[in-house]
């Protein structure tokens, strides 16, 4: 059983059906106690960072997941969850949960062909070998919608990056805590198999 | 970098597939959730229903097909087809559509654009434009006039104006949908599509004409844009999803071709 984090951000039913997809049954929840006892934590998120934070904040959830992340439980961040797992956003100037150090800030583009928001399908170079990195294939592409991207402090915490106009990180994670900014649920069989593997995974990083 | 995306348009008329020319003519070709499924199979990089019955009934109906496709089609979903309000945008989503499109309504009323940004965030929301060439006057310097109600009525607006404020408004992307190219399989309409893309820093999704596989090629090269979206080519079997993507993966143009 996982549970997929409730914090009035985005769609959290894709999620759930991608989830299910895999053979994974999935627990939509907003209750601290219930991700604090979670086995596992799926952390999704689309919208602004703002809102986000004061929804984490008034429900208790945001302590729930940094006692989570301190106890080893596995969590997947993904898109603004991997973004509010940082310490700062640029996004209505925030301040995030800081599990891993590091800001994000909004892409800013020399090239005036490309366009804000990253919008679409991108190739991810795994740049750090992780197990939940590890069924990625050459060739494969995931889907991208973000205006922000992440910045960690410590390189050591990139673990794939792809690139527009220059290479950003694309996913991150240090211990229990793995995060990517695309959209496993959206991504087709790459990113259902993504899902698989972090289904499998019992939260350490092999060195 | 990013691909282009293929993506391919479901018209859904009373829980069936619909396909029409000019906007008009409509006919019934098919269940729209296997066809959904056999795309997705088949590498499609995004799906778009259009939901072109007026009634109450029909309402429902598109949203058990857009909760039925979510349950097997793990690529992006985006919806339109009478949206009109923030209410209407919620419970597509909550039926499992990402992005919503609005069209005539945000024409009567742009608010409309700005009020779904706020509430679903900007990048979820898709300004669907229909387009008709005109005579080049004061009034439309772009020489194409916005027309809504699924083709029958001509607004008087400036069709690039348009397309800018629905960037200001909020809008996360464009459909640029052709009328005088819908259903001819003759190209699409490439000057309208540069023109757009070249106006607005939002991605453009080409709409209406594609009938040859090179069609596709030069939209996505000189029409600049960012995808382009295929209906009857595909709906007839005449063309599928994974050989137009190795068509133009072949002419050079970056597609995903892993799936």
């Amino acid at each position: 059983m996982v549970v997929i984090v409730d914090y009035d951000a985005g769609n959290l039913k894709s999620v759930e059906r991608a989830c299910r997809e895999v053979g994974l049954s999935a627990e939509i929840s907003s209750d601290p106690k219930r991700i604090r006892s979670a086995a596992r934590i799926i952390f999704p998120g689309v919208g602004a960072a703002g809102s986000a934070m004061r929804s984490l904040a008034a429900s208790g959830v945001d302590r729930a997941l940094v006692n989570a992340f301190e106890a080893g439980t596995p969590i997947l961040g993904i898109c603004l969850g991997l973004q509010i797992s940082l310490e700062h956003s640029e996004e209505n100037d925030t301040d995030t949960l800081g599990l891993l150090p590091g800001e994000v800030r909004r892409f800013r583009l020399d090239d005036p062909v490309l366009k804000v928001p990253h919008m679409g399908w991108n190739a991810v170079r795994v740049v750090r070998p992780h197990p939940v990195l590890d069924g990625i294939q050459q060739g494969d592409e995931f889907y991208f919608v973000h205006a922000y991207r992440p910045i960690p402090a410590n390189s050591a915490d990139v673990i794939a990056e792809s690139v527009y106009e220059g290479p950003f990180c694309s996913a991150l994670g240090r211990a229990n805590y793995v995060a990517t900014q695309f959209h496993p649920e959206k991504s087709g069989r790459a990113g259902l198999s993504l899902l698989e593997r972090f289904v499998e995974w019992d939260g350490r990083i092999d060195a | 970098m990013l691909s282009k995306r293929l993506i391919a348009c479901l018209d859904v008329r009373d829980g069936h597939l619909a396909k029409s020319i000019k906007f008009v003519d409509t006919r019934n070709i098919g269940d729209p959730v296997a066809k959904a499924r056999e795309y997705y199979v088949d590498g499609l990089d995004e799906l778009v229903f259009y939901d072109i019955t007026a009634s109450s009934e029909g309402r429902r109906i598109i949203l058990d097909v857009v909760e039925a496709v979510a349950e097997q089609v793990f690529i992006p979903l985006s919806v339109g087809g009478g949206v009109a309000s923030v209410a209407d945008a919620t419970d597509l989503r909550l039926a499992g559509a990402e992005k919503i499109n609005v069209n005539s309504a945000a024409v009567r009323r742009p608010g409309l654009i700005a009020e779904c940004a706020e509430a679903i965030g900007d990048q979820n929301v898709v300004l669907s434009m229909d387009i008709r060439r005109v005579d080049r006057s004061a009034r439309m310097p772009s020489g194409y006039e916005i027309v809504i109600n699924g083709g029958r009525k001509p607004m008087g607006i400036d069709a690039l104006e348009w397309a800018k404020q629905g960037e200001r408004l909020g809008a996360g992307e464009l459909v640029v949908n052709s009328i005088d190219a819908d259903g001819t399989r003759e190209g699409y309409e490439l000057g309208l599509t540069r023109m757009l893309s070249e106006a607005v820093r939002i991605p453009v999704i080409a709409s209406g004409g594609a009938g040859e596989p090179d069609h596709l090629y030069d939209v996505l090269t000189d029409g600049k844009a960012d995808a382009a979206l295929v209906a009857s080519m595909v709906h007839y079997g005449d063309y599928t999803v994974s050989g137009l993507k190795r068509h133009l993966h072949e002419r050079g143009v970056k597609m995903r071709m892993s799936w």
